[in-house]
C-alpha cells in the first residue's frame, strides 16, 4: 500500500443532515461520526490495520475508504507503536489522526508512544505542539473472545496526566462522542465497548448529547448509586430494574468520561443516596474503581452510609470464553453485594 | 536425529501418548550468548567518503559517485564545526562546574551533526534526540533556549514551531516514527517539506527504528533516517547490538537506499545527506544513512569510560578528528587565510561568552506555570484548577514573612 497524492476533500456528499430516524448499531454510529467529520475537516485522516477496503474488523470504518479513497483513508502496516508514532507526526504537521488499535491488547505496543509523547507534547512545548488525535480502542470482554481480545486497559491510560479517556455506552453517546473527540485540540483515548457494538436504537443524526466529559444520570433512584461505564452500563440498569422489583430504588450513572472525572454529577448523586458501587470488567486492584472510591471519599465521606464498593473482574486475567460469565460482573453478583452493606 | 531413549510404539494409546518422557540430559556449563561466531563474516563494504584521515582529496573509487561540494561550502561547514566544538567544551566545563544537570557530548561526531542541518531548508523538520544539541545551535536555536532542558528549567526549551525542531528525543527511535508521520502528512498536502531525524546506533535495536523505517518505506515518506554510529550505546558496543556488517546494510531490507558514509568526513556527510534530502523532496522517498564515527567523550558527565573501553582506542580516533582532516585539505587548497581563522575564534569565543553569560542569568521558571500546558483551554480541567490553587496557596505560605509561620507552627 502506497499513500499516493490526490486531491484532499472532494470526496464525500456531506455531513448527515437531520433526515428520518433509522435504526443505528453502536458501530454504524461510531463510523457515521467518522465520516461526517471526515466530510466536515479535510484534515481528519484514518488509518490503521484493516481499517481500509475490509472496513475494519468490526465494520467500524466500513465503506469510508471507498467513500474517501487512499489519501485519507489508509491500511498502515501492522505495528500499533508505529501506527500512534506516525499518528504523532501527522497531528505535528496539521492533521487530525483517527486512529484504530483494533483489539485492546494489542494497543501494548503503542505503550510508549501514548504514554511519553501523546500525552505529554504538549506540556513538554508549552503548548507549542498540540495532539489532535483519537485513538480508537475496542475493548472489554463478553464477546468469547480468545485470549487479548478482551481486556479493559483503561486504568493504564487514566494513570497517565494529559489523555482524555472516555467511553461510550450507547449508539447516541458513540456519535455525540466521537465527533467531539474528533473535533477536539487534545488527544483522546476513545474506548469502545465490543459487546455493545451490535446493540441498535432507533436515532436521527447528526445528535448531539451530553458533553463528552460529563456523567449523565441514566435512572433516577434514591437508594444507592451505581456507577458504571461502556459495558457494565447496561448490567447496572438491569440491576436496576432487578432491584425494584426487590423494592430498591437504584440510581445509575454512566461516566462516560473516566478522565476528566465529572465530580460534580457524581458526588450530587452520592450526597443524595449515601451510598454507592462502581462497576468495570477490569481487575480490582489498582483498577479504575479504586481511584472513584477514594475520591468520592474524601469528597463525601461525611454523606456517606456505606463504604464504595467495587463490583468488578477478579484480579486475575481475563478468561478464556467458556469461563467469562463467572468473570464479569452480573446483576446478581451486584445485588448480593449491595445486600452485604448494613442498611 | 538419533534418540537416545527406548521409542516404543502402543499402538492401543491415543495418538497424544505416543512421545514418550524425555530423560532430561546432564546439564553442561552454560555458553556466552554470542559464541560461537555467527555466521562466516562477510567483508565490511568500503566507507563512502570523499576526503581521506590525511586531508586529501580521496580515490574516486570510495566516492560513491558523489563529488566535492564547493570550497565555499566546506569552508561554511568548517566554520558551523569549529563553532559548534567550541559550544560544546563551554558546555562541558559547565556541567563539571556543576551548573548544569547533565550533557551528552558529541564531541568528535561534528561533522554528522553539521551535515545533518547544513542541507536542510527552512521548511525542513529536524527530530534530534538529546546528544544533538550542536545541531540545533547549527539551525540557529540561541544556547539559553539549548541549555534549558539539560539545566532543569522545563522539559524543552525552544520554539520548536519557529525552529522547525522537534523536542529532543530522550526514549529512542520514538521520534523516527514522529519523523515519518510529519513527512507523510507533508507528502499528503502536497507540500516539499522534508523531515531529517537524528538517531544513534544504539537505537537502531529498538522496534520504533524499525517500524519507522519499514513506514516509511511502505508509505514512501520524504524523510531521511540519518544514524550517527559513534559505536558506544552508553557502554555496549555495537557487536552486541547487531550480527550485520554496517547499519546502513538494513535498507536493502526495507526497500530503501542505504549509504555508510565516513561520518568524520563532513564533505561526504553532507554531498550524501543532501542528495537524499533532495530525493526526498522530488518524491523519491526515504533514505537510511550510517554515519561512521566515534563518541570521544564519555556517553554523559556521570558515565565512567574507563570500565568498558581502552584510551588507546580513543586515541586512534582523536586522530580522525573530522575539524583537523577538513582544516588540512582546505590549507592544501590554500582556503583557509588568517584573517577567516581569526573570524572564526572570534565567532567561536563570542558564542562561549555568551554561552557562560545565559548560565549566570537566575531562571525564571514559575511553579505555577506546571499547571499552564497539559490541556488547551478548551479542555481545562477542574480537578487540575484545584490543584493549582493548592500550589498557589502553598507558595504564598512560603512567601509570608517567617515571624508568622512560627507563630503558627
Amino acid at each position: 500500500m502506497t499513500i499516493t497524492t490526490q486531491d484532499t476533500g472532494q470526496a464525500g456528499s456531506g455531513a448527515s443532515v437531520a433526515g428520518e430516524p433509522e435504526t443505528l448499531s453502536l458501530a454504524a454510529a461510531l463510523n457515521a461520526a467518522i465520516r461526517d467529520a471526515m466530510v466536515d475537516d479535510p484534515t481528519v485522516v484514518l488509518f490503521g490495520e484493516d481499517v481500509g477496503p475490509l472496513g475494519g474488523v468490526f465494520r467500524v470504518t466500513d465503506g469510508l475508504y471507498a467513500e474517501f479513497g487512499e489519501t485519507r483513508v489508509s491500511d498502515s502496516p501492522l505495528a500499533e507503536s508505529g501506527i500512534v508514532g506516525t499518528a504523532i507526526g501527522m497531528a505535528m504537521y496539521g492533521m487530525r489522526p483517527v486512529v484504530e488499535m483494533q483489539f485492546d491488547a494489542f494497543s501494548y505496543p503503542a505503550f510508549q508512544q501514548i504514554v511519553s509523547h501523546v500525552a505529554k507534547m504538549r506540556n513538554r512545548t508549552r503548548g507549542r505542539i498540540t495532539l489532535p488525535i483519537v485513538i480508537r480502542i475496542p475493548y472489554a470482554g463478553d464477546i468469547g473472545g480468545l485470549e487479548h481480545h478482551s481486556d479493559s486497559s483503561e486504568a493504564y491510560w487514566t494513570a497517565t496526566p494529559g489523555l482524555t479517556v472516555v467511553t461510550p455506552s450507547n449508539p447516541a453517546d458513540a456519535y455525540s462522542m466521537l465527533r467531539e473527540a474528533i473535533a477536539s485540540d487534545d488527544p483522546v483515548i476513545f474506548m469502545e465497548p465490543k459487546s455493545r457494538y451490535w446493540s441498535k436504537v432507533e436515532l436521527t443524526l447528526p445528535v448531539q448529547t451530553a458533553p463528552m466529559t460529563s456523567a449523565v444520570v441514566l435512572r433516577e433512584g434514591t437508594d444507592v448509586t451505581l456507577l458504571a461505564y461502556g459495558p457494565t452500563v447496561k448490567t447496572a440498569l438491569t440491576t436496576a430494574e432487578q432491584g425494584a422489583e426487590e423494592g430498591l430504588s437504584i440510581e445509575v450513572i454512566d461516566l462516560r468520561s473516566l478522565s476528566p472525572f465529572d465530580d460534580e454529577t457524581v458526588s450530587a448523586s452520592l450526597r443524595k443516596t449515601g451510598r454507592a458501587a462502581v462497576i468495570h470488567e477490569a481487575a480490582q486492584f489498582g483498577g479504575y474503581g479504586a481511584e472513584v472510591a477514594a475520591r468520592l471519599t474524601e469528597r463525601n465521606f461525611f454523606y456517606l452510609a456505606a463504604p464504595i464498593l467495587r463490583i468488578t473482574g477478579f484480579d486475575i486475567p481475563y478468561p478464556a470464553p467458556k469461563l467469562e460469565e463467572h468473570f464479569l460482573p452480573s446483576p446478581d453478583r451486584i445485588l448480593t453485594a449491595l445486600a452485604g452493606w448494613e442498611w | 536425529m538419533t534418540h537416545s531413549y527406548p521409542m516404543t510404539l502402543n499402538v492401543e494409546s491415543s495418538p497424544g501418548e505416543h512421545l514418550p518422557p524425555v530423560q532430561p540430559p546432564v546439564q553442561p556449563p552454560m555458553q556466552p550468548l554470542a559464541q560461537p561466531p555467527r555466521q562466516a563474516p562477510i567483508a565490511t563494504p568500503p566507507l563512502l567518503r570523499l576526503i581521506d584521515d590525511a586531508g586529501h582529496a580521496a580515490p574516486a573509487a570510495e566516492s560513491g559517485g558523489f563529488a566535492l561540494p564547493p570550497l565555499t561550502t566546506l569552508l561554511r561547514l568548517y566554520r558551523q564545526m569549529v563553532v559548534a566544538r567550541r559550544f560544546e567544551a563551554q558546555v562541558t566545563a559547565l556541567t563539571r562546574q556543576g551548573r548544569l544537570a547533565t550533557y551528552p557530548s558529541a564531541l568528535g561526531q561534528e561533522a554528522c551533526e553539521i551535515a545533518a542541518v547544513a542541507s536542510l531548508a527552512p521548511e525542513d523538520w529536524l527530530f534530534p534526540t538529546y546528544r544533538d544539541s550542536i545541531a540545533l545551535l547549527t539551525r540557529g536555536v540561541p544556547p539559553e533556549q539549548i541549555l534549558a532542558s539539560f539545566r532543569g528549567d522545563w522539559h524543552s526549551g525552544y520554539d520548536q514551531q519557529q525552529h522547525r525542531i522537534a523536542p529532543q528525543a530522550t526514549p529512542l527511535a520514538t521520534q523516527a516514527l514522529h519523523a515519518v508521520g510529519l513527512a507523510t502528512a507533508a507528502k499528503l498536502k502536497r507540500h516539499s517539506t522534508v523531515a531529517l531525524t537524528l538517531l544513534g546506533d544504539g537505537a537502531t535495536s529498538e522496534g520504533d527504528a524499525h517500524e519507522a523505517f519499514n513506514f516509511a518505506a511502505v508509505w514512501q515518506a520524504p524523510v531521511v533516517f540519518l544514524v550517527q554510529n559513534n559505536q558506544f550505546a552508553i557502554s555496549v558496543p555495537l557487536d552486541k547490538q547487531m550480527a550485520c556488517r554496517t547499519i546502513a546494510d538494513k535498507a536493502i531490507g526495507y526497500g530503501m537506499p542505504g549509504y555508510y558514509v565516513d561520518g568524520n568526513d563532513v564533505a561526504a556527510m553532507y554531498a550524501v545527506v543532501t542528495a537524499a534530502i533532495d530525493r526526498a523532496r522530488s518524491g523519491g522517498g526515504p533514505t537510511l544513512i550510517e554515519g561512521l564515527t566515534y563518541r570521544i567523550e564519555a556517553h554523559t558527565n556521570s558515565d565512567d569510560p574507563s570500565r568498558y573501553r581502552n584510551a588507546a582506542d580513543v586515541d586512534v580516533w582523536r586522530g580522525r578528528d573530522p575539524i583537523e582532516r577538513l582544516e588540512k585539505y582546505l590549507v592544501s587548497e590554500g582556503a583557509l587565510p588568517a584573517a577567516e581563522r581569526a573570524d572564526i575564534t572570534r565567532e567561536a569565543e563570542e558564542l562561549a561568552a555568551a554561552t557562560r553569560d545565559c548560565m549566570t542569568r537566575q531562571a525564571t521558571s514559575d511553579p505555577l506555570e506546571l499547571f499552564d500546558h497539559l490541556y488547551s483551554p478548551s479542555s481545562a480541567r477542574p480537578a487540575l484548577a484545584e490543584q493549582r490553587a493548592f500550589l498557589a496557596a502553598e507558595l504564598a505560605e512560603l512567601a509570608a514573612p517567617s515571624t508568622d509561620k512560627g507563630a503558627n507552627r
